[in-house]
C-alpha cells in the first residue's frame, strides 16, 4: 500500500504504523465508565471506506488520517492530525 | 460408510465406485431447532457437538460459500495449549484432548500430528515469561518443558546456533503440540455432524435477524426466512458484519494474517519451532512443504490477502531462525480475515438478544481452538449458558475488566 | 547414457531417416561428425543459441550443451528424456514444457550449501560445469523402487488416507506419519546456510511492462518512445517470447531479427531499462509490484561481491501485463511418459535451441496452432508419422505435408501413449472407432491455450470464462493494469503487436506521457481456432490431469462422487494444482473435468484465486541481506567502545547491545563479577552505561499540563531543577511504562522511558500531542539517540562527580538534593545534564553529555574515580541493584499490573483526567484479589527462586485453582547474601511474614519462602539521601 503523506509525499506503508479506526473519539474525562468502555473497547469494524489513524513514524511522525477501503485496500487520501484540529479551529471561530 | 482400510481395499476392488457424498449438499428446511452461521471448522464442529452431546439434530449449518473455505482452511494447521492466561489454558487444553480422540470420534483421519510445538527464547527475561507460562500449564496438568540451549538442539535441528543476531538462549517444549490436516477438520465433522442429522446448507448467506421482544426467531436468508429458536454465529473474520445484521456493536477488529507455504521437500523439520526473536512459526506438512507465518500485516482488512513488507519481514524471520532454508522457495502466500479481539482472547457466549450466541474473536488461536469451541459452543446454545471452559470467555470482560491479555498489549487489537 | 534415446533411430518401426530432407538446417540422422555424437539431437545450425560448448553433470553423467540453452533443452540435446520421478506413484516422468509452468522436470540443482531442490530443468539456464540430480527415487531414477505404489494406485486414490490409519491412535506418530513423510516431498533442503548473497531494490516507473515476448516488446516501445520511464521485466533470459520460439516473419524479419531490434532500440532509450531473468512474481496494493532477477543464476558462482538474487519491489503508475500463455496438455491415458511434450514446446526445442525431442512425431491437438508444429518438425529432421485432431476438416491444412512425406492424418484422438520410460507409440481412435497404433518416440499434444492471467488476479480479481477460446481470461483488474496478447485470449501475432502498441501508448498517456505513433510490420495473419477437447476416455492407464501431484481423471472422479465438487474442495481433496508448479498445465483440465461429471458450465464450476508467487521465490531473496547478524540492525551506545576495552560480555536489550557484566581473569563465572560490581557500587562507586532509555524533550507553555494527561501523577507542579517519577498507563488503565520527569526550564521537561518502551512511549505522547489535545502548546522530540547518559552510583560518587565537573557545581547536599536536576558543564567546558536519581537506592547521579562525548565521559569519570575504587557495572549488577530496592522493571511492568499492583496506588491522582484515569476504576482492576507486588527471601537462603516461578501455599494441591501469583525477578543478593525475589501475590502487602511455595516445576524446584516487604536494601531511603 502507498499512502500519501501530506508531508513527505507518497511512501510504502512499511513506514507507517497503524492505530485503527478513527471514528471513535476521546470521551470528555467525566463521561463516565461506559462511554470510556465504548471508545476503548468497541468498533463499528464495517467493510468499505473507513477513516483511520496511522503514524507515519518512517517519516515526519505526523500522525494521520487515512480514508482506505478496507475491503479493496484503495487509499482516497492522507490528511494530517493537524490539519484537522486547525479546520476544527477554524470552524469553532 | 465406515472409513478403515478394509473399505478402501473393498473399493479399490470396485474402482473406488461406491464411496458415498462425504456429507448431504442439503436444501434449507423451514424451520430448526438451533442454526449455526458460518459453515467453517467452528460451525462445522459446533454442530456436530450439539448433535453428539446435546441431542440436538434438527440443526442446519448455514454457509455463504462452501464449507471450510475460511480460515480453517488457510492457517498453519498448529494445535498447542501453552497458554499463560488462567482463563485460556483449560480450554485450549480440552481442544487438544479433543483433538487427541478426534480421528476416532469422527471417523476421518485429520493427520493429528503431536510432533511438538517448541517455543524458542532468546534471553533472561525470555525464558522467564517461557517459564511462568510452562508452571501455568503444568499446574493445569498440561505438559511443558523448559529446554536449555543444548535441549533446543537436540530436539530440533538446522537453527541457527552460530551466526544469530538474538541468540538461542533455550525454549518452552510442549510435546503434546502439533499440526493437524486444516481442511480434513472441516470436513470430518461435517461429515459427523451430517451422519448424525444436520443440515449443511452451503451457498446460503444470512442477510438479517428477525427479532421479536429481544428474541431472536430465525434468520433472513439467501434462500429464504429461515425460523430457528436458536441461532449460534460462527463466522470469525466477519463477526462484526454479521452481528451488526443484529444491532451488536463488538470489540473486535477484522485484519488480514498472512500465511506462507515452500515447495515440497523431504523431511526437514520434526517439529514446529516459533522465533522468540520476531514474530514466526513453521512446521513442514507431511506432504513436505513448510507452513509458516508470522505477524498480521497490521491494518484493518476485509481483504484476503496482505503486502510485500509483511512478506518480508516473515522470511526474514524464517532464514534469520533457519539459515539453511534460504535457497528453499516460497510456493504460495495467501490472507485470512481474523477476528481480532480487543485483548487477544475469543468470546463464547450469550448476547443481550435472547436466543442469539455469539462465539468469535478468534485472533490467530481458531484452529486449535476448533474441537473445544464447538464443544463449548454447543453447550452454550444447548443450556443457555457457558461450559466451565468458556466461562471466562465472556463478552462483557472488558466492561468489567476481566481481560485475558496474555501478552499484556492492552486494547491494540493489532498487536495481539 | 542408459537414460538417453539412441541417435541411432527412434524406437519402433520408423526411423527419422526415412524422411526427406527438406530444409539445409536438417541434420542427418545418422552420426557425421563427433559434435553430433556428443549432442545426438542437436541440430547442426540454427536456433537461438551460441554455439560454445558447455559442460554439464547429470545424475553422475558428463554431458554437453550450449550456451543459450536450458537444462532442460541440453537434456534433450542429449537425447535425455527421463528426467524425474513423479510425487506419488513415481512414474517415470520427463520434459513437458519449456517454461516456468514444468511440472515434471524438476531436478536438485548444485551442490552443498547451494543446493537447490525442485528446481525447473525448463528455466535453469545452463553454465559451464552445472550440476543437476534427479528426485525422489531409490536408488536410481531407471530403478525406482518406490515405484512399487504405482502397483498400489487403486487404494491410492484421493483422499484415500482421510480414510484409514486410525487404527491404533498411537500409530499415526510413531508410524504411519513418518513413513508418508520420507515418501512425500520431491527434493531435498541444502540444510546448510546459503553462502549467496541476495538484495533487495526498489525502483519507480511510469509504466512497467510484464513479458518480453512480442506484446510486450512492442508496449515497452510505444511507452518508451514517449519518453515515460519504463521497465521491462521478463524473466526469460533472451528477448522475444513466442518471436524467438516459432517460424515466423514480421515484415520480412525473422522473429528473433525483429526482436531484436526492437530490444536495441528500446536499450538506446535512457528512461527505459529491461531487466531480464527478472519474472514479476506478485501484485500488492498502490502499484507496487514484486520481481525476483536472477542475476547471477546462470554461472556457476556469482562473482564477488555481486548477489545471487535481486528482490526488486517496482513501484508503476502503469502495468501493462504481456505474460503470455500456457499450453494446456489433453488428459489421456498414460499421457505423462516421457516423450509427451507440449506442442509450442516442441517447436521452442526445435527452433530455439536447435534440438529434436524426439526422431518420429505423433501430433495430436484440437486447435490451429497447434497444426504448425507439424510443419516446424518436418523441417527439423523428425519425422512426423501422424497429425491427429479431432475436429471435422481441422486438417486439411496438412493435406500437402502428408502428400510430401507420408505424414497420417487422422481426425480422431490418441487414447493412450505407450511404453514406460519413453514413449514408444501412440494408441489412437479415429473419427470411425477405429484403434490404430502408431510407433513413436514423442507425442506433441496440444488441448489450447489458457491465457497467464495469474498477477490479473492477485488482488482479488476472478479471471472469466470465454468460451470461444475455452479458456479463462483476466477480469476485473489491479487498478492501473492493462492486459495485453495471448495473456488476455489474442493468440494471433500480428493482434498481439498491434495490441501491445495500443496498450503502451495508453499507458504512457495515462502516467502524463505524449505517445507517438508507432508502426510495427505486419505479421501474417493467422488462425488460432479452438475446439475444447479435455479428455479423452480409453479402457485402461492412468489419464493424469496434475502430473506433479499424481491425480488422475480418477482422482477427479472420486471428488465428485464424493461430494468435493466446489472447486476448493476438488483442489484441496484431490491436491490438484497445489505442487510446485500450482497447476499452471492442470487447473483448468482439472475445472473442465468436474463441470462434465457435475454437468455444469466450468464457470459455473469456478475458478481459484491466483496467489503470490507466480513461480516460487527463493526465502534467502525475500530475506536479502537481513540474515544472520544483519537480522536487526544493532545499536551501539557511544560508550560501546569503552566497555569492549573493559571486556564487557554484551547482551542484547531490543536492539541494543548493553554490557551484561565485566570478568576479571580468575572469575569462575558471571555472578562473580556481578557480585563484585554490585558491591562496589554499595560500598564504594559504579559506573552504568544507561544510554539506551529513551529521552523525549517535552517543551511548550502547556508542557505541563501536557504531562499531567499522560502521567498519573502530577508534573505541572515540579519545580524548575527538580526531577519526579511517574508512572504512565494505557487507555485500559494498565500500567504502559514508568519513568522520570526533570524539569530543565520552565517549559521543557525532560522524560525518561524504560529501553523497551521507548519507541511506543514517543508514538503514544505524539498520539496524545497532535490528536488528543492539539490545543495544547507542547513539541516534542526523542533526544534518546543525543545524549549519552551514564549511572555514578555509590557513597563516593559524589567524589567522583566533584573531580569530573566544573568547579562551580554545587553537588551538596542543600544545594543539589536528591531529585535535583541542573544543566552544568564538565571541567573542559563540554555541556552536561546532571541528575541526582537513583536505581540503585545508593547516594547516585546520572549524568548526559552530547552523544559524541560519551565515550571521553566514560573514560574521564573512570580516570577520576580511580582512586575512589569506581568500578563498571552491568545491566546485570544494575538488576540485582534494583530488586534489592524493589524498583519495577520488566517482569512487573509486563502489561497486566495496575500502578496498585504496584505498590504505586498513591501516584495515581484521583484530581484530574490524564490517559487511563476512567479505566482504572473497572471491577477487576480495583478488586482486593489482585496479584500485588511483594518481595521474598527463601527460607534457606542459598535456594535459588526461578523467575516465573508460582507461588502456592505450603501443602496446597499444585492445581491452577491454588495459584495465587508468580515470581517476576529474583536474583542473589551479594549484599544480604541470599536468594531474593519480587514477585506478584493475591493480597500480596497484607501477608508479608507469611510462608508460600514458589513452586518451579519446569526448572524441577519448590522453593519455600517467606513473604517481604519488596525493598531488601535501606528502605528507609537514607542513603540515597546522604
Amino acid at each position: 500500500m502507498r499512502i500519501p503523506c501530506p508531508f513527505c509525499g507518497e511512501r510504502g506503508n512499511a513506514e507507517f504504523s497503524y492505530l485503527g479506526d478513527a471514528a471513535p473519539v476521546r470521551p470528555d474525562p467525566k463521561a463516565g465508565m461506559a462511554a470510556f468502555y465504548d471508545y476503548v473497547y468497541t468498533r463499528d469494524n464495517p467493510p468499505g471506506m473507513i477513516r483511520e489513524w496511522w503514524q507515519h513514524v518512517g517519516g515526519c511522525r505526523a500522525w494521520l488520517v487515512v480514508e482506505r477501503n478496507v475491503t479493496t485496500h484503495e487509499i482516497a487520501k492522507a490528511t494530517a492530525a493537524s490539519a484537522l484540529a486547525q479546520g476544527t479551529r477554524e470552524m469553532a471561530r | 460408510m465406515k472409513y478403515s482400510i478394509f473399505s478402501i481395499l473393498s473399493q479399490a476392488f470396485q474402482g473406488q465406485k461406491g464411496w458415498p457424498p462425504a456429507w448431504r449438499d442439503a436444501s434449507p428446511k423451514p424451520a430448526y431447532d438451533a442454526v449455526v452461521v458460518g459453515g467453517g471448522g467452528h460451525g462445522l464442529s459446533t454442530a456436530y457437538y450439539l448433535a453428539k452431546n446435546h441431542g440436538l439434530t434438527n440443526v442446519a449449518v448455514l454457509e455463504k460459500g462452501w464449507i471450510g473455505s475460511g480460515n480453517v482452511g488457510r492457517n498453519t494447521t498448529i494445535i498447542r495449549s501453552n497458554y499463560r492466561e488462567r482463563g485460556n489454558i483449560p480450554f485450549y487444553e480440552k481442544s487438544l484432548q479433543l483433538w487427541e480422540g478426534l480421528e476416532q470420534d469422527i471417523n476421518y483421519n485429520a493427520m493429528v500430528s503431536q510432533r511438538g510445538v517448541l517455543n524458542l527464547v532468546h534471553s533472561d527475561a525470555q525464558r522467564d515469561a517461557a517459564a511462568r507460562r510452562g508452571n501455568a500449564m503444568r499446574l493445569d496438568g498440561v505438559d511443558a518443558e523448559l529446554l536449555d540451549r543444548e535441549g533446543v538442539r537436540a530436539f530440533c535441528p538446522g537453527l541457527d546456533f552460530d551466526n544469530a543476531r538474538f541468540p538461542i538462549a533455550g525454549g518452552l517444549l510442549q510435546r503434546r503440540g502439533g499440526t493437524v490436516r486444516h481442511d480434513a477438520v472441516a470436513w470430518g465433522y461435517a461429515r459427523a455432524a451430517d451422519k448424525r442429522g444436520v443440515d449443511i446448507i452451503q451457498n446460503c448467506e444470512v442477510t438479517g435477524f428477525r427479532i421479536t421482544d429481544g428474541r431472536v426467531v430465525g434468520v433472513e436468508t439467501s434462500r429464504g426466512f429461515i425460523k430457528a429458536g436458536k441461532v449460534g454465529l460462527a463466522c470469525a473474520g466477519n463477526t462484526s458484519r454479521v452481528a451488526a445484521l443484529a444491532g451488536l456493536r463488538l470489540p473486535i477488529e477484522s485484519h488480514v494474517l498472512q500465511a506462507f507455504v515452500s515447495e515440497g521437500i523431504k523431511p526437514l523439520i520434526p517439529c514446529v519451532v516459533t522465533f522468540g526473536a520476531g514474530h514466526f512459526y513453521i512446521s513442514q506438512s507431511d506432504k513436505g512443504g513448510l507452513v509458516f507465518g508470522g505477524s498480521l500485516d497490521g491494518y484493518n482488512s476485509y481483504a484476503q490477502r496482505g503486502n510485500l513488507p509483511m512478506v518480508e519481514e516473515v522470511v526474514e524471520e524464517a532464514v534469520a531462525m533457519m539459515p539453511g532454508l534460504g535457497r528453499l522457495r516460497v510456493l504460495r502466500s495467501w490472507g485470512g480475515v481474523m477476528d481480532m479481539s480487543m485483548d487477544g482472547s475469543p468470546i463464547i457466549d450469550l448476547t443481550p438478544i435472547a436466543g442469539l450466541y455469539l462465539n468469535c474473536g478468534w485472533c490467530y488461536g481458531g484452529f486449535k481452538a476448533t474441537p473445544a469451541s464447538g464443544f463449548c459452543f454447543a453447550h452454550t446454545i444447548a443450556n443457555d449458558e457457558p461450559h466451565i471452559l468458556n466461562a471466562p470467555y465472556r463478552l462483557d470482560r472488558f466492561a468489567t475488566g476481566h481481560v485475558i491479555d496474555e501478552l499484556g498489549h492492552g486494547a491494540r487489537p493489532n498487536s495481539h | 547414457m542408459s537414460d538417453a534415446i539412441g541417435h541411432a533411430g527412434p524406437v519402433g518401426s520408423g526411423s527419422g531417416a526415412e524422411a526427406p530432407e527438406r530444409a539445409a538446417r536438417v541434420t542427418p540422422n545418422s552420426p557425421v561428425a563427433g559434435a553430433a555424437r556428443v549432442q545426438p539431437f542437436r541440430m547442426i545450425a540454427g536456433g537461438q543459441i551460441e554455439r560454445r560448448p558447455l559442460s554439464f553433470g547429470f545424475d553422475g553423467k558428463q554431458y554437453q550443451g550450449f550456451a543459450g540453452d536450458t537444462l532442460a533443452s541440453a537434456l534433450l540435446a542429449n537425447g535425455v528424456r527421463l528426467v524425474g520421478r513423479s510425487f506419488k506413484y513415481h512414474r517415470p516422468r520427463g520434459i513437458l514444457s519449456a517454461g516456468p509452468e514444468e511440472p515434471n522436470a524438476l531436478v536438485e540443482l548444485r551442490d552443498g550449501a547451494r543446493r537447490e531442490p525442485n528446481t525447473r530443468a525448463t528455466v535453469a539456464e545452463l553454465y559451464d560445469g552445472l550440476v543437476a540430480r534427479s528426485q525422489n527415487r531409490w536408488p536410481s531414477l531407471r530403478f525406482d523402487l518406490m515405484a512399487v505404489n504405482s502397483l498400489a494406485a487403486p487404494i491410492l486414490g484421493a483422499g484415500f488416507y482421510y480414510k484409514t490409519f486410525m487404527w491404533p491412535a498411537a500409530f499415526w506418530e510413531k508410524v504411519y506419519e513418518p513413513m508418508i513423510r520420507r515418501a512425500a516431498g520431491l527434493g531435498r533442503a541444502a540444510g546448510a546456510p546459503d553462502p549467496d548473497l541476495y538484495e533487495k531494490a526498489t525502483a519507480f516507473c511510469d509504466v512497467l511492462v510484464v513479458g518480453g515476448g512480442p506484446a510486450g516488446l512492442a508496449a515497452a516501445l510505444a511507452a518508451g518512445r514517449s519518453g515515460a520511464r519504463v521497465i521491462l521485466a521478463t524473466e526469460d533470459f533472451v528477448l522475444g517470447g513466442r518471436l524467438v520460439s516459432e517460424q515466423r516473419e514480421i515484415g520480412g524479419q525473422s522473429g528473433p531479427a525483429f526482436a531484436a531490434s526492437v530490444e536495441a532500440e528500446l536499450a538506446s532509450l535512457p528512461e527505459v531499462r529491461i531487466l531480464r531473468r527478472a519474472g514479476v512474481f506478485g501484485v500488492y496494493d498502490g502499484g507496487t509490484y514484486a520481481a525476483l532477477e536472477r542475476v547471477n543464476d546462470h554461472v556457476a558462482l556469482p562473482p564477488p561481491h555481486e548477489p545471487r538474487q535481486r528482490l526488486w519491489r517496482i513501484v508503476a503508475k502503469r502495468c501493462v501485463l504481456a505474460a503470455g500463455a500456457i499450453e494446456r496438455p489433453v488428459v489421456f491415458a498414460d499421457n505423462d511418459r516421457p516423450g509427451v511434450m507440449l506442442a509450442g514446446a516442441v517447436r521452442t526445442y526445435l527452433n530455439r535451441f536447435a534440438v529434436r525431442p524426439g526422431s518420429r512425431a505423433v501430433l495430436f491437438g484440437n486447435n490451429d496452432d497447434a497444426l504448425r508444429t507439424a510443419r516446424d518438425l518436418q523441417d527439423s529432421g523428425v519425422t512426423v508419422a501422424a497429425v491427429v485432431d479431432p475436429r471435422p476438416d481441422a486438417l486439411s491444412s496438412l493435406d500437402m505435408l502428408s502428400r510430401e512425406t507420408g505424414t497420417r492424418l487422422v481426425e480422431g484422438v490418441v487414447e493412450r501413449a505407450l511404453g514406460s520410460r519413453a514413449v514408444q507409440g501412440a494408441e489412437i481412435r479415429d473419427a470411425r472407432g477405429e484403434a490404430i497404433t502408431v510407433p513413436c518416440d514423442l507425442i506433441a499434444v496440444s488441448g489450447g491455450w489458457q491465457p497467464t492471467v495469474h498477477l490479473t488476479s492477485h488482488l482479488g480479481g476472478r479471471p472469466e470464462w470465454a468460451s470461444a477460446l475455452a479458456s479463462f481470461v483476466p477480469g476485473t483488474l489491479p487498478p492501473g493494469m492493462a492486459v495485453v496478447g495471448a495473456a488476455r485470449g489474442d493468440f494471433a501475432l500480428a493482434s498481439c503487436l498491434a495490441d501491445g502498441i495500443r496498450a503502451g501508448s495508453d499507458a504512457a498517456a495515462a502516467a502524463g506521457f505524449h505517445p507517438r505513433s508507432v508502426t510495427i510490420p505486419s505479421a501474417d495473419a493467422e488462425s488460432t481456432a479452438v475446439t475444447p477437447l479435455w479428455r479423452v476416455k480409453a479402457a485402461k492407464g492412468k489419464a493424469f490431469v496434475d502430473f506433479q501431484n499424481d491425480v488422475s481423471a480418477s482422482d477427479v472422479e472420486i471428488a465428485h462422487r464424493e461430494g468435493f465438487v466446489a472447486v476448493e474442495h476438488l483442489k484441496r481433496y484431490t491436491t490438484l494444482g497445489m505442487a510446485t508448479d500450482q497447476g499452471k498445465t492442470a487447473n483448468v483440465n482439472g475445472l473442465a473435468l468436474m463441470a462434465e461429471l457435475t454437468g455444469r458450465s466450468v464457470p459455473a464450476t469456478g475458478t481459484t484465486r491466483f496467489r503470490p508467487p507466480f513461480t516460487p521465490v527463493a526465502f534467502a531473496a525475500f530475506a536479502g541481506p537481513h540474515r544472520g547478524k544483519n537480522y536487526r540492525p544493532t545499536r551501539l551506545t557511544a560508550a560501546h567502545g569503552w566497555a569492549v576495552e573493559h571486556n564487557a560480555v554484551f547482551m542484547e536489550a531490543g536492539l541494543w547491545l548493553r554490557a551484561q557484566y565485566f570478568p576479571h581473569t580468575g572469575d569462575k563465572g558471571w555472578r562473580d563479577a556481578c557480585d563484585r560490581e554490585v558491591l562496589a557500587v554499595r560500598e564504594r562507586v559504579g559506573l552504568c552505561d544507561v544510554s539506551t532509555l529513551g529521552k523525549i524533550e517535552v517543551v511548550g507553555t502547556d508542557a505541563g499540563t501536557f504531562l499531567d494527561r499522560l502521567y498519573t501523577n502530577t508534573m505541572s507542579s515540579l519545580p524548575v531543577g527538580r526531577v519526579r517519577y511517574g508512572i504512565m498507563l494505557r487507555e485500559d488503565g494498565f500500567v504502559m511504562d514508568d519513568g522520570t520527569a526533570a524539569r530543565l526550564e520552565p517549559q521543557r521537561y525532560l522524560v525518561t522511558t524504560t529501553t523497551a518502551n521507548a519507541v511506543a512511549v514517543m508514538s503514544h505522547m505524539e498520539f496524545a500531542a497532535q490528536v488528543l489535545w492539539p490545543d495544547l502548546d507542547v513539541a516534542l522530540a526523542s533526544v534518546t539517540d543525543q545524549w549519552a547518559q551514564f549511572a555514578v552510583a555509590g557513597p563516593r560518587s559524589r567524589d567522583v562527580l566533584a573531580a569530573v565537573l566544573r568547579s562551580d557545581a554545587d553537588l551538596a547536599n542543600e544545594g543539589f538534593p536528591f531529585m535535583g536536576a541542573m544543566a552544568t558543564a564538565l571541567r573542559d567546558g563540554t555541556p552536561a545534564r546532571l541528575f541526582r536519581i537513583s536505581f540503585s537506592g545508593e547516594l547516585a547521579y546520572e549524568i548526559a553529555v552530547a552523544a559524541n562525548y560519551g565515550d571521553g565521559l566514560a573514560r574521564t569519570l573512570m580516570a577520576a574515580g580511580a582512586a575512589h575504587g569506581i568500578m563498571p557495572y552491568g545491566l546485570e549488577a544494575l538488576n540485582v541493584l534494583r530488586i534489592e530496592k524493589g524498583h519495577a522493571a520488566t517482569g512487573e511492568l509486563n502489561g497486566q499490573t495496575t500502578a496498585g499492583d504496584l505498590g504505586l496506588g498513591r501516584m495515581v491522582s484521583t484530581k484530574k483526567d490524564f490517559v487511563g484515569a476512567a479505566m482504572t476504576q473497572r471491577p477487576a482492576l480495583v478488586d482486593p484479589d489482585r496479584w500485588a507486588l511483594v518481595g521474598f527471601r527463601p527460607v534457606n537462603p542459598q535456594d535459588p527462586i526461578g523467575a516465573g516461578a508460582h507461588l502456592l501455599r505450603p501443602g496446597a494441591e499444585n492445581k491452577s485453582r491454588n495459584d495465587e501469583g508468580h515470581v517476576t525477578s529474583t536474583c542473589f543478593s551479594p549484599t544480604l547474601g541470599s536468594t531474593i525475589a519480587l514477585g506478584l501475590l493475591r493480597r500480596g502487602p497484607q501477608r508479608l511474614g507469611e510462608r508460600v511455595r514458589a513452586y518451579d516445576p519446569v526448572r524441577g524446584r519448590d522453593t519455600l519462602v517467606e513473604v517481604c516487604a519488596p525493598v531488601f536494601v535501606d528502605p528507609e531511603g537514607v542513603r540515597l539521601r546522604g
